[in-house]
Parts: C-alpha cells; structure tokens; sequence
C-alpha cells in the first residue's frame, strides 16, 4: 500500500455531511487455525491445510488457539479498547464453503469494546468492537465468465476456513473518503506494529466494508445506511464512498429515501449496485457455542499484553518528527541539543520539520523510523537522511545498512564529495552487500566535482545557452525552477553526471541574483 | 460372562480373546436378525483386534483393564475408515477419518468392538423407531420397543451380543433404554467423559455413558473412558477418584432424598409432610413408582436415610429441554448440506441442492426438532423461547444444587413405563417425549445419573430405577447403585 498523493474527487455539496462507519477484517498472522492445529499460510494447495474440526466433520468439536486471543487483544490494547471476558457465539447460515454452516463469532459479548483510533491529522474515530471470528472457505466459481449466477460449478478451498480473524468495527465518526483512506492506513499500521497481521487489502488478508450514509451539515441524526462491500483497494474504498454519499443525497433531495442494503462496488463502472436489502436478510440465530468456554482473561494478562505493545505509529511518527527537530537544531547551532524542547535554542521561527509528518508516517509504515533515527543520533543530517532513505523505494531489504554507514554516506553527500545520484547508487550497494560507504565510492571511482571545477561548467553552460539565462535571470520563481531543469541537465552532460544537481542550481541562484519581484 | 471376568481370564491366559469374540459373534449371528440391534458387525476386524489381545498376552505385556471384552458402539460414534450413520440416510457412505476418543480410550484399554448399534435418527427419539434402517426390539419381548435412542446398545447388552456398550444420552438416551431392558446405564457428569468424535444432537446436554449388565461393568467402562481430554473444551481437568474400587463400600450413613415431583402416588409422599401443593410430573405408573419405594426401603435396610426431597423446576425440565435441545440440534445438524460427505440429491444451484438433499436424508422427527429449534432461535422469538429454557436451566440447577446440600442423592424413576409395543407412540411425538420427563433434569444441569434394573413392573418387563448425584459424584451413585443390583427382587430377569 502506497502512500499516494491525495486523490482530488468529487465531493458531495457543502450543506450535507458524510457519515461512514467502517467494518475491516483481518485475518491473523497466527501459526495455526482458530480452532484445531492446522496451518494458518496463504497460497498452498487447495485443501491440504484441512482436519476433521475446520472441515466441520461430524463429531469434531472446536478448541480456541489461545495465540490468536493473545493476538486478538494485542490489537484490541493497541486500540485503546477494554479487554473484557468474552463468549463465542455461533452465527447460522448456509454457504457452501462454510463447512457447519455456522461461523463461530462473538456475538453479544466481545474481546474488545469501546476504543479509539486518532488519525495522523488528529481526528478522532470511536471503535465500538473489535471481536474474534473464524473465515470461511473460498467458492470458485468456474464456467460461465466465472460469475455465481451463470457459472457451471463451484470449487471450494477449505484451506482458509477456520483462520482466525478479527473484525474491528468503527463508530460512524468518518466524515470523509480521505478520513476513511487515512482511517485504514493508520489501522494497518498499527497492525504492522503490534505484529498481529500482514494485512495486505490485495490478497484478502484485510477486507474493508463501508456503511455510508448522509445527514444535513450540523445535523447529528442518523439516517439510512448502506452497507458496501467488495471494496478491494483504498481508492475503490474512497471513490465509493463519494458514490455512494452523492446517491442518497440525490434521493433526499429529490424526496425519496435510500433503502437499508448490502451494496456491492462495481470498479469497472465506478458504481455501487443493489445486494440484497434489510427485509431479505438472513436471521443469523445468533446464540452461544455451547462448544466452546467463556474467555475469561486475568488481569495480570492484561497487564502483561499492554507492557509487551511495542511503540505504536501515532508515538513513533511523533518521536520521529521531534528527533528530527533536535538533530537538525544540533547541526544547525553545532552543539548537541537537550531532549527537553524548552531547553534547547530556539530555532528560526519559520523554520520547515526538517522531517514532516508525512515523511515520518511513510517511515513509520515501512519500519524504518528506527534506523534514521540511529543515523540522526550518529549526526547525519535529518532532512537528507530522510530523503535518502523514502526515495530508495528499489532495496527490499535494509538489514545490512547500519546507522553508521548510512550516516556517513549521507554526511558524504551533505559536504558534496558525491552526487545526489552517486549516493544513491552506493546506497544500492550498501543494502545488497553491506560494506563502508567511503570504500565502496572509492572503489567505484565516484566523485562529485566541486568547487572551481564545478563553477567553470556551469559558467560555460551559461555562455552557451544566453537565451535561457537571460530568461532565468528575468524570471520568477517558477519561472527559474523550470529552467534550472534544462541548465542544470547541460551541467549533468558536460560533467558525464559528476556534478550534485543541488550544488548546480545554487550556482546558478549565486549568478543569477534575487529574483525580480523581490527586488 | 460380565466385562470384568472376560478380563480377568483373558489375561491370565485361561481363555483367549479370540474364543470370548467368537462366541458373542455366534450369539450375534443367531439372533440379531430377530433384534436388529446392529447397524454394522465388524467380526474381520474383532477378530483381528482379539488376536492383538491375545498376542500381546502370550507375549507377557501388559494389557488394559478391558482385555478382550467385545463392545458395541452406538453407532453415532465416530469411527476410523468405518461407517458411521446415526441411523441416517444423510450420512449413508460416510466413514470417519478419525476415532472418537471413547473410542481410543476402549482399544487402549484392550477391549474389542464388535459392531455399531441402530439408535434413534441422530438420537432424536425414545424407541429406536426413528431409524432409517428400522426399528430395534426388546429383547425381553420382540412385540416392544428396547427404548431409544440408544436402544441398540441396550439390546445388544441384554441379549448378550456384548457384555458392555456405549451410548449417548441427550435427555435419557442412555437410562431409559438401559431401563427398558433391565441393564445398568450411566449419564456421566457433563465434561467428565469427552465428545469428541459424538456426532451432536445438543452439545450442552450431550454425554456418552456405559451400558452393561452389572453395575461393576459400567464402572470399569466409565472409568475407562472418563477423563480430560483437550480436544474437547468442555472436559474437565483434573484428578477423580476411583469408582471401582469403592464399589463394595455400601451406603450405610448415605443421605437419600426420593424426588416428589417425580414419584406421584408413592406411599412415602403420603407420610412426609410440607408436600401440599406439589405438582408432580403425570403418567408415571403405579408399578413403577411401586419399585421406586422399593429401592427405597432396600436403601435404608443398607444403612441410607431416605428423607422425600422437592425439587420443583424438576417438572419444567421437559419443556425447556424441547427448546434447548432443539435449538442447538438446528445449529449441529446443518452441517448435513449435500457439499462436503453423506447424502447429496443435485440440483440447478446449491441453495436448491441443500434444499433437496436434506429433504430426501432427513427423516421426519429430525425435520420437526429442525424446525422447533430453528423457530425458538429466531428473531423476535428468542427471548420467549430460547431465553426463558436458559433460565429454566439456571433455576434447575439453582434447586438441584439446594437439594445436594441436603441429601447427597435423589432417587427416582428412570422411565414411566415399562417397555411400550412397537407403534404404540410413533403417531404422537408428545406422548413420546414424556419418555424422558424423569432423566432429563440431569442433562439440564449437567449432574450424573444411573438408571439400574429393579425388579419388574405388573407385566414381568424391567423397571429401571433412577440415582442422581452432583457434579463428579459417579462413585457415590454407582456405590448405591451396587446395593440395589444386590437387593434386587426377582422379576423382569433374564431375556
């Protein structure tokens, strides 16, 4: 999952507001199945992770994988939710791949009530539940372009029945599909955080439903909702909700109302389409397993959970951003600045997060926060660090780049003995190989060229181009970044790619003067 | 031969394993045709399993406390490569890839599985009528029913086809039929014997208990195949005490309380006082409570204090158990789709194919508990129904737990009757079900029960009388359940 640019999209008038509540599934990264001994693992052969219990077999009984209550709760702590003692029920209903024709859930009683997930912008989202469940089967449907209703049969594979889940339940606080991207992302970094799931949208280990509705602004009733399911990626998620608001606000200004329904997104035609409505709706017959025993967590296990949550991305995107604050401040004064922001020198009053929120919530999401933050501790300078680091998107694996090494690469760079795309290069091999960074650009022969070397380029490409020059020192400021685009490439030819692009355009900033409209 | 001779012989070598097989298995031949107690006769594998035993003895190792003895299974007892019906068409051609631990826990024990016995479809019944594959009959007269639903294992033990059996009892599935034919028959504490590989009509009340023709028998084979087991949840952990050994103990000093609401028209309901105003359960008849006092005065002739104890949820228990029972019952049986095993009529979807197999393998008294359970689950109906049988449940074991700081147990009926002919029952499903107005309460609240012969009713057929303790009291039932064996009249004897 990518950290896209926000998408710009249609937004419902001003005078209604969104009100959506999510319902995400995840299925947990536990060794084991919910209740028998199987493999948990995606991608085997279908039904070769299957026994007696999660084939539902006659006379097989079900027992609970205390690793996924555990598992459960880890998450539920993180969330901020109250750890209670739950009870399994069983939710009837036909399907196929549903090998009882129950799913063992929690019903009235769950694991974990009443919590919160504050989003990096601050908002607020109430989590009402976070309960443990088990997943079904999956049908394939063959023949007939692979649709349930022409298909010529189905095949089923057990091998995901019975996998542990946990089905975490919004409160209807999301206002907005940017706040309900942001509420997934957040989610799943927290997931990744506390270990519990790998939760990738594209393979089904998180599935995302939306309940949607809409209410005129500053009004706090709750009107109709719709359910929308087959949201497969975080932009079918925005758009349908877009879709789907503008739909009832359509049908409240024209003085119908929308019909409490299931919907399904239809990503090929950007819209969503009826399922089956409340009426029709099957009756679960919820009541508790009498299989299965109340869980009845201690106290000190509670204890133990909430002293064993690692940082969590809301803390370590914020120690991230501070740290950055000090280890710049330090570079900037040349001297180590206290931990207490109060004490240290004041910076420039209009002085850029030498990291940004953004830029921390890409690092936090990668786990790799740590490790910038070690290169800071070892002096590199925070910015280029961070750049350095959010740009390689090609190294898979970071393990064998130690804070030391890329502290010194990037110290490298900041003092212009390499060029930007030399670092990179040398990063490249840092991650592959391991080794010093100083060893590895000798070796390669790399060298950024420098002072009155670099100078006497760039006032030949100067010579060389009047037109341009005169143009760039004529105009603004967009006007000279474009430009600086095309001398800057000249610079790079002349020196074979030997020169620093940053070391270039301050050249030319120095020949050229303060732009006009400043002076 | 009793279970505990067998035993004893075939490991002092005197007899083989073999030999005792044999002869049960000419027994089987020469008179089950007229029982039907069978579903399936396993004489390749018993044999091979009595040629282990006997191997293992000549050999010198040791051997289990069952060695050699032949065991029927009630055939909702899951066995490995074997078919396993529940006396249904749904599950026609399935075999178990798995042993139920009962199962386990009897081979490693040494004893040697003769067959799987007829029961009522998925043990929804009090006859053995309910079976797709026919009825079962007495032993003692072949006109009546042996009980239900575990009617074959009673008949297999009272005609001698096996010294011991297992059955299953839900509300009394193990004590009135083993009442009916004058064997012992004991409903486990919930928990105390594991489910795993029981095919499950209502899993809060499901129990597998020991059928057998004395009352030592059953407590070898209930200690055979008690204890925790972690595939099942709902087992419990941790130590018991011995019940064979204690057998012999007597009760003298035993506290007895006989249950008002379940012996109308006794003559000690007379004497004892605080009664009036009692309202005990109809249609037990008079020869039968007649034998219930027996036992009573042969109790304090032993040496027990028999007081009359009131109980009175006790008469609510057949109502809230056709809901409970039901309901879990419509939840267990729905994994009988057509998809997966067993019975599967096709059709252009699978909606309609689940529709159409569960039709066609269903019989009609699985149908109507289907739809009872299925009713009292539903939306809007659940708090009458489902919710008040909890509460029931709740007060049940709030009044019986009362009644063991009194009395440490309660005797009374097992069934109403005597034995019933064939047909006499099968056109009214109520009538049936007041077979188990007297046992049900202990699978309502999860307490133990033995059901052992007492002497006969007016027509010479069995009557079973019922013991009731608490929770993990097996020894103390099974104590006072020897004493009765010894004191027993003559009447409703051999078949």
């Amino acid at each position: 999952m990518s950290r896209a640019v926000p998408q710009r999209e249609p937004a419902v008038p001003d005078d209604w507001e969104l009100v959506v509540g999510l319902e995400v599934h995840v299925e947990l990264s536990t060794a084991t199945k919910l209740f028998c001994g199987c493999a948990n693992r995606f991608g085997d052969e279908p039904n070769t992770n299957v026994c007696p219990v999660c084939l539902g077999l006659p006379g097989s009984l079900p027992v609970v994988n205390a690793a996924a209550v555990d598992f459960a709760m880890r998450l539920g702590r993180a969330l901020g939710c109250e750890a209670r003692g739950a009870v399994f029920a069983r939710k009837n209903y036909f399907y196929p791949d549903m090998p009882k024709a129950y799913q063992i859930s929690q019903y009235d009683q769950p694991t974990n009530t009443d919590g919160r997930l504050e989003l990096p912008g601050g908002h607020t989202v109430g989590i009402e539940r976070a309960h443990i469940e088990e997943d079904t089967g999956k049908t394939t449907h063959i023949g007939g372009g692979g649709r349930i209703h022409d298909a010529d049969y189905a095949l089923v594979d057990y091998n995901r029945a019975g996998v542990p889940l946990v089905e975490i339940v919004s409160r209807p606080d999301i206002r907005g599909a940017e706040q309900a991207r942001a509420y997934v992302r957040e989610l799943r970094a927290i997931l990744l955080a506390v270990g519990v799931s790998d939760a990738r949208m594209e393979e089904g280990s998180m599935r995302v439903d939306a309940n949607v509705s809409v209410r005129p602004a500053g009004s706090d009733e709750l009107r109709t909702r719709c359910e929308i399911k087959n949201l497969s990626s975080l932009r079918a998620l925005g758009r349908a909700i877009v879709y789907e608001a503008q739909r009832h606000v359509d049908l409240w200004s024209g003085g119908e109302r929308p019909r409490q329904e299931t919907r399904h997104w239809d990503e090929a035609n950007g819209r969503t389409t009826p399922g089956r409505s409340k009426e029709d709706a099957d009756d679960y017959r919820y009541f508790q397993d009498p299989d299965l025993v109340p869980l009845a967590p201690a106290v000190e296990k509670i204890a133990a959970i909430d002293a064993a949550l690692p940082p969590l991305p809301a803390a370590r995107r914020a120690d991230l951003v501070e740290a950055a604050r000090r280890a710049s401040l330090a570079i900037l004064t040349g001297k180590p600045q206290p931990s207490d922001p109060d004490a240290r020198e004041a910076p420039a009053p209009d002085a850029p997060e030498p990291v940004s929120p953004e830029t921390a919530a890409l690092l936090v999401e990668r786990g790799q926060d740590g490790l910038v933050r070690a290169a800071m501790a070892e002096g590199a300078d925070p910015e280029l660090t961070a750049t350095r680091v959010t740009n390689d998107l090609a190294i898979d694996d970071w393990s064998s780049v130690t804070p030391e090494g890329l502290a010194a690469l990037v110290a490298m760079e900041a003092s212009e003995q390499i060029t930007a795309t030399q670092s990179k290069q040398v990063l490249a091999e840092m991650a592959e190989r391991g080794g010093a960074p100083e060893e590895i650009a000798r070796r390669r022969g790399f060298r950024a060229m420098a002072g009155d070397d670099l100078a006497a380029v760039v006032d030949g490409v100067i010579a060389d181009n009047p037109d341009a020059w005169s143009r760039y020192r004529a105009g603004d400021d967009a006007e000279r970044k474009k430009l600086s685009g095309f001398l800057t490439g000249q610079v790079m030819r002349a020196t074979k790619g030997q020169a620093d692009g940053a070391a270039v355009n301050r050249l030319l900033q120095e020949r050229a003067g303060p732009t006009s409209q400043l002076a | 031969m009793t279970a505990l001779g067998i035993a004893a012989v075939v490991k002092s070598g005197e007899r083989t394993a073999l030999d005792v097989v044999d002869e049960h298995l000419a027994r089987i031949s020469q008179r089950d045709a007229e029982i039907g107690a069978f579903n399936l006769v396993l004489a390749d594998e018993a044999r091979t399993a009595a040629r282990e035993v006997d191997a293992a003895v000549s050999r010198g190792d040791a051997v289990g406390p069952l060695a050699g003895v032949p065991v029927a299974l009630k055939d909702n007892l899951c066995t490995r490569g074997v078919p396993t019906t529940c006396s249904s068409r749904m599950l026609e051609g399935w075999r178990p890839p798995y042993d139920a631990t009962v199962v386990q826990r009897l081979r490693a024990a040494g004893a040697v599985i003769v067959g799987k016995t007829n029961l009522d479809e998925f043990a929804m019944g009090s006859s053995t009528e309910n079976s797709a594959f026919g009825p079962t009959r007495n032993p003692h007269d072949t006109e009546r029913v042996p009980g239900g639903s575990s009617g074959g294992s009673a008949a297999a033990v009272a005609a001698g086809f096996a010294p011991l059996a297992l059955g299953s009892d839900t509300g009394g599935s193990v004590r009135q039929p083993a009442a009916l034919c004058g064997v012992v028959g004991l409903k486990p504490t919930y928990g105390a014997v594991s489910r795993y590989g029981l095919v499950a009509f209502a899993s809060s009340l499901d129990q597998i208990g020991p059928m057998a023709a004395n009352v030592a028998d059953a407590a070898a084979c209930f200690e055979a195949i008690s204890g925790h087991d972690p595939l099942d949840s709902t087992s419990i952990d941790g130590a018991r005490d011995p019940v064979v050994a204690g057998l012999g103990q007597g009760v003298d000093g035993l506290r007895v309380g006989l249950v008002a609401e379940l012996c109308a028209g006794s003559a000690r309901l007379q004497d004892a006082d605080g009664l009036d105003g009692v309202s005990a359960v109809e249609g037990v008849a008079a020869d039968v409570i007649a034998r219930v006092d027996a036992a009573a005065t042969a109790l304090e002739a032993a040496g027990a204090a028999v007081t009359v104890v009131s109980v009175p949820s006790a008469v609510l228990g057949l109502s809230a158990y056709y809901l409970v029972a039901p309901a879990e019952a419509s939840s267990n049986l729905a994994r009988y789709d057509g998809v997966r095993y067993g019975l599967r009529v096709d059709a252009a979807n699978a909606a309609e194919m689940n529709v159409n197999s569960r039709t066609a393998g269903f019989g009609a008294e699985v149908k109507r508990r289907i739809m009872l359970g299925t009713y009292a689950l539903s939306a809007g109906y659940y708090d009458a129904f489902y919710g008040k049988a909890l509460r029931v449940r709740t007060l049940m074991l709030r009044e019986f737990a009362a009644a063991y700081a009194g009395v440490d147990v309660l005797l009374g009926p097992t069934a109403p009757t005597t034995a019933f002919e064939l047909g006499a029952k099968t056109a009214d499903p109520l009538l049936m079900y007041l077979n188990d107005v007297c046992t049900i309460p202990s699978n309502l609240t999860g307490h133990p029960a033995v059901s052992v012969p007492f002497g006969g009713g007016d027509d010479g057929l069995p009557v079973g009388v019922q013991l009731m303790g608490p929770a993990l009291s097996e020894p103390v039932l099974l104590r006072a359940a020897a004493v009765l064996e010894q004191a027993a009249p003559s009447g409703g004897g051999a078949p």
